[in-house]
């Protein structure tokens, strides 16, 4: 090593090492640097004394101001809904025809029951509402419970075989595996079923299949959907009289609900979502069937 | 000082511990103390345990890496509290050895996505995603409803939490295998036992729907059910966004 020199160039010192006669520049940081690292600590230290920083033995220093990520959430929470608070209140107490004849509510439900739908109900009944393999649709006329608002919106409140207290119960009983049909009487009771919905849907089986699916219908079940197979909303039965499914419309569609049993389950909403969350979702799911119709 | 930085500079090993020593002082000042403060963790006397079903579901759901684009950790941020619920907790994580907050959200949080949607969904989902949700980008994870599930050796993985501090009894160890087919055979035999020992309040369910066996589908589903629903001090503590109506679903 030799020995730190004055650099005729630049008039820096050398930092005395050479390699191969290639000798470093001892060049200081610059200012700049300097400074700008002296105002992030002095920015540093202005913050450990306003919020809270330093971690003690058993407590940490708070900070003049007393804020904290908890309490800054909460305000901002408290300040929108402050905002929300209006048409909120207005949604909770008004009557749904009041709330459809108002535009400037109704245009609130559309975008806040947009988003709403979209994250909670969408998953299982589409972008659309128009249900899907095994989740009904909800913007046709068919309601497996009732569609006035005041039923939709119980609905999502409790659920449908939710484990909520008060949910509503609806169980196909599994013909097949509990050995109450033979295949073939659900056969045979599947073939009557599907000519129930419409005089175009015509069946291969003949006459005779058609009368032992409608004596094993006669057995077992009207009760739940009642003499004429148009279902009853009190226990969620479904209409087998229309051409919607919720589990599939074909022979070997329905003999699988038949040998299986359904126990469809709607989650319920009680907790999570609030009142006025759910009257907007009734209404908005209410709006898009009329979309849907038009 | 400047003289003296370049003589440490010289000397390699001198200079590398130097180097550790100043590297964890950010450790032991932030990350020390959280051991002796009392805040640090929530206090939930009312916190249950996984059940050996929901364990091996959750094993399956580090195997599968599912926490690579799922969150469980709702942040203490506006829009999270709006759309996912009320924020984590500590106290929430307090069985899960090891945590699985994420640190990503390719897909959304699931920190309470326990009872949002039915076993089904969560089945017909898991086999193909894209038939529930047309623009997800989830891999299928078809093998699940095939694989049977392996619950022998599942009083080892109880035993083993426990070492670290998750209060399972030794009647739940020795049992942890039945009681993971009891859960998703409610009607059979060893459901009895584990409703006496895990409660009524259990979901206890054909999870992924198919009575004859018990695959790693019904653990997964057992556990995503269970996800944010160990504790409820989260809703509790967060009385805030209960109370007031607040945009986006939160509780």
């Amino acid at each position: 090593m030799s020995k730190p020199v004055r650099d005729p160039y630049t008039g820096r010192m050398t930092t005395g090492h050479e390699w191969n006669g290639i000798i470093e520049l001892n060049t200081p940081v610059p200012k700049l640097v300097l400074l700008f690292l002296a105002l992030t600590f002095l920015s540093s230290v202005i913050i450990w004394l306003l919020a809270p920083a330093w971690p003690g033995l058993n407590s940490y220093t708070k900070g003049i101001l007393g804020i904290d990520q908890r309490t800054t959430l909460e305000h901002s929470l408290e300040k929108s809904a402050i905002k929300t608070a209006q048409w909120r209140t207005d949604i909770e107490t008004l009557s749904f025809e009041d709330i459809s004849r108002n535009s400037a509510l109704l245009a609130t439900v559309r975008d806040h029951g947009e988003r709403l739908f979209e994250d909670n109900c969408a998953m299982c009944h589409g972008p659309d509402g128009k249900g899907g393999d095994g989740y009904p649709n909800l913007v046709d006329d068919q309601w497996l419970w009732g569609g006035d608002p005041e039923t939709i919106m119980e609905t999502l409140r409790v659920g449908v075989n939710s484990g909520h207290d008060e949910a509503r119960i609806s169980q196909m009983m599994a013909y097949g595996r509990d050995g109450i049909l033979t295949l073939e009487q659900r056969r045979a009771v599947a073939a009557f079923v599907i000519s129930l919905s419409s005089s175009d849907h015509t069946t291969p089986e003949d006459a005779e299949t058609l009368s032992l699916g409608a004596e094993v219908f006669e057995q077992q079940c009207v009760s739940c959907h009642g003499p004429d197979g148009r279902g009853m909303q009190s226990v969620g039965a479904p209409n087998l009289t229309d051409d919607f499914w919720i589990y599939g419309g074909d022979i070997t569609s329905i003999d699988n609900t038949l040998r299986d049993g359904r126990q469809g389950v709607m989650p319920n909403w009680d907790e999570r979502l609030s009142l006025a969350d759910r009257k907007v979702l009734t209404l908005y799911i209410d709006d898009l069937a009329q979309g849907a119709s038009q | 000082m400047l003289g003296k930085h370049a003589k440490l500079e010289r000397t390699a090993i001198g200079f590398a511990i130097g180097i550790i020593i100043v590297a964890s002082i950010g450790g032991l000042i932030e990350i020390a103390p959280l051991f002796t403060i009392d805040e640090t963790v929530e206090e939930d006397p009312d916190m249950r345990v996984y059940t050996p079903l929901e364990l091996a579901g959750r094993n399956i759901y580090i195997r599968e890496g599912c926490y690579a684009c799922h969150s469980q950790m709702i942040r203490t941020l506006q829009d999270e509290v709006e759309r996912y619920g009320p924020y984590s907790l500590a106290v929430e994580s307090q069985y899960d050895h090891p945590m699985l907050w994420g640190s990503k959200r390719t897909g959304p949080d699931l920190a309470r996505l326990g009872g949002k949607y039915s076993d089904q969904w969560h089945v017909a989902h898991l086999l193909d995603p894209r038939s529930l949700v047309p623009q997800s980008v989830m891999p299928a994870y078809r093998w699940l409803a095939r694989n049977d599930l392996d619950v022998s050796d599942m009083p080892l993985h109880l035993s083993a939490q426990k070492k670290v501090g998750v209060p399972y009894t030794d009647d739940m160890i020795a049992n942890a295998d039945e009681d993971a087919f009891g859960q998703a055979n409610p009607d059979s035999e060893a459901a009895d036992g584990f409703f006496e020992r895990y409660g009524f309040e259990a979901n206890a369910r054909y999870f992924d729907g198919d009575r004859r066996k018990l695959t790693e589908m019904d653990a997964l589903v057992a556990y995503l059910q269970s996800i944010g629903t160990l504790s409820e001090a989260a809703s509790k503590n967060n009385e805030i966004t209960k109370t007031i109506p607040d945009e986006g679903g939160a509780e």
